[in-house]
């Protein structure tokens, strides 16, 4: 899988594809594969300020349950309430399938963050998962 | 179950609530003869009681949790379960030992049938539950969980040291195979000389299997649904080569390899106990509901004095199995509330359930919130979830039209 590199990612795998103050959040692909089949996404509601490291929801497969942790700190603007259908398609194209939009308080956060190479060398090093 | 930091630490924690701890002595992890083969295929493998064994295969070949789940449910499925334990009792008085240390009435078993059964501590709890095949005139064969292997010998050995029948270990010495769903019987009438349609259900034959000769064959299973077990020689070769001739001769009908994960949401959809979960060395045989599987008119096994007692007595708790109606997934371990919010039991085993298509669970409770269509919630990630006593087994597999 070649990840994307117009976005950054983090070590808990999210990635965060910024767009000026604003940025696109959702799960990796190696995500999805770990977790495998997805059947619950639950998200935050618009408007909920989010602190970078902290959690924001959750995302269930048939036998795992995962927190999921902000990139960076913001506002959520708009989330994605296809996946509260169909939540199938993070398996389907996790790269595509974002779950949150918000308003980044502090774009400089984004620095600290994995590039793609980084996050497929740390996908690798982390082994067997 | 709490949440954990990270996804990969997540699975591990699905991986260690669905098992008892694994026993100190084991330092290594064990493989069964399939390994490779599981690993060939691009298996996600997890540690399952100090085994490392196939959780799911990978979606790009088709599978996955639920596409596993549904093939058995609607077409066939095979399974790696050579980490289950056998143990063989053989003599003159081996029905007399397995009567001891059983809970069901071996002595109604015809050779070449099996039935459901367990052992039990003496105070009505469970060592394990069981598969007792009766397989000669004096030979009889259980088939025990893998987590409780050691246990389980080590048990039934001390148990039966007063009866004239040799009690062996045999665990080791077979590669089991689970064949389930209901084009099972076609997938191994293919390969088997054994006329199968005269195998009804918990009974075994033997018959040459893949040019293997005189090869155990039962119809059982831990799904829910027809199928077949068959116990192949431990060698890596044989093993892999009988998996693969199965999956050859099952490609016309679909069939896909399975892991431990849709095994456990097949069995959940059938009410079928897992130790440590519905059962285990606290709870007894009339709170876990399996009271048609024990037979109090047998007048001695381990356990029957504290179950007339307990019978007397009455249960504080009774198995009875949930349907989430609001939007959640109850996971083994979360509390079940009451309309007040006070605790009142907790969650078993609890899964989104693949064929089903809706999130279900078990959960003991008192009996006062047993009665079908009880509304209870479940603490999930800190909420009061509405969920709804319903009957079970949740799934029943469709009867026969023939």
């Amino acid at each position: 899988m070649a990840y994307p590199t117009d976005r950054k990612y983090t070590k808990e795998h999210e990635w965060i594809q910024p767009n000026g103050t604003t940025a696109t959040i959702g799960i990796t692909d190696h995500a999805q594969e770990s977790l495998g089949d997805i059947v619950f996404v639950e998200l935050p509601k618009v408007g909920v300020e989010l602190a970078v490291g902290k959690t924001f929801g959750t995302v269930e497969s048939v036998k795992a349950v995962s927190d999921l942790y902000a990139p960076a700190s913001g506002t959520v603007t708009e989330t994605n309430a296809d996946l509260a259908t169909s939540p199938e398609k993070v398996n389907k194209d996790a790269h595509g399938s974002w779950m949150l939009k918000i308003t980044l308080k502090n774009p400089g956060e984004l620095d600290g963050l994995l590039s793609a190479a980084d996050y497929e060398k740390f996908v690798a090093e982390e082994g067997g998962h | 179950m709490p949440s954990s930091p990270s996804i990969c630490s997540l699975i591990e924690v699905w991986t260690l609530s669905s098992v008892e701890a694994t026993p100190a002595s084991i330092t290594t992890v064990r493989k069964t003869a399939l390994n490779a083969v599981h690993r060939q295929m691009g298996a996600k493998m997890v540690d399952f009681n100090g085994w490392d064994m196939p959780v799911e295969y990978p979606a790009a070949i088709g599978c996955g949790i639920i596409n596993e789940h549904i093939a058995v449910r609607t077409g066939v499925g095979i399974f790696d379960v050579s980490h289950m334990g056998d143990i063989r009792l053989a003599g003159p008085q081996a029905l007399a030992a397995v009567q001891h240390i059983s809970m069901n009435d071996a002595s109604r078993l015809a050779v070449g049938q099996a039935q459901y059964s367990a052992l039990l501590y003496p105070q009505g709890t469970f060592v394990d539950d069981v598969i007792v095949h009766r397989l000669g005139e004096d030979e009889y064969l259980l088939v025990i969980n893998a987590g409780t292997r050691e246990k389980d010998f080590n048990w039934v050995r001390d148990n039966t040291r007063q009866f004239d029948c040799a009690v062996e270990n045999l665990s080791d010495d077979f590669t089991q195979i689970a064949i389930q769903g209901p084009k099972a019987v076609d997938v191994l009438q293919k390969l088997t000389d054994a006329d199968l349609s005269t195998v009804k259900f918990y009974w075994v034959t033997r018959g040459t299997v893949c040019g293997l000769k005189d090869i155990l064959i039962a119809r059982t299973g831990y799904t829910a649904e027809d199928g077949f077990e068959i116990y192949v020689p431990a060698d890596e070769a044989t093993s892999a080569r009988v998996w693969n001739e199965i999956l050859s001769a099952g490609k016309e009908f679909g069939i896909i390899p399975c892991g431990l994960g849709a095994r456990n949401t097949l069995r959940l959809e059938g009410k079928l106990p897992l130790y440590g979960h519905e059962i285990s060395d606290t709870i007894n045989v009339w709170e876990a509901g399996l009271d048609r599987f024990c037979k109090m008119e047998k007048p001695e096994f381990v356990g029957r004095a504290a179950l007339e007692k307990a019978k007397a007595a009455g249960v504080t708790r009774t198995l009875v199995g949930l349907e989430m109606t609001g939007r959640g997934i109850a996971r083994d371990g979360h509390k079940v509330l009451d309309d007040s919010d006070r605790e009142i039991g907790y969650v078993t085993s609890g899964s989104p359930a693949p064929f089903l298509k809706k999130n279900i669970a078990l959960t003991y409770v008192p009996p006062q919130f047993a009665t079908v269509g009880t509304v209870v919630k479940v603490e999930i990630r800190g909420q009061g979830v509405e969920a709804q006593v319903v009957p079970t087994p949740f799934y029943k597999r469709p009867k026969k039209t023939t």
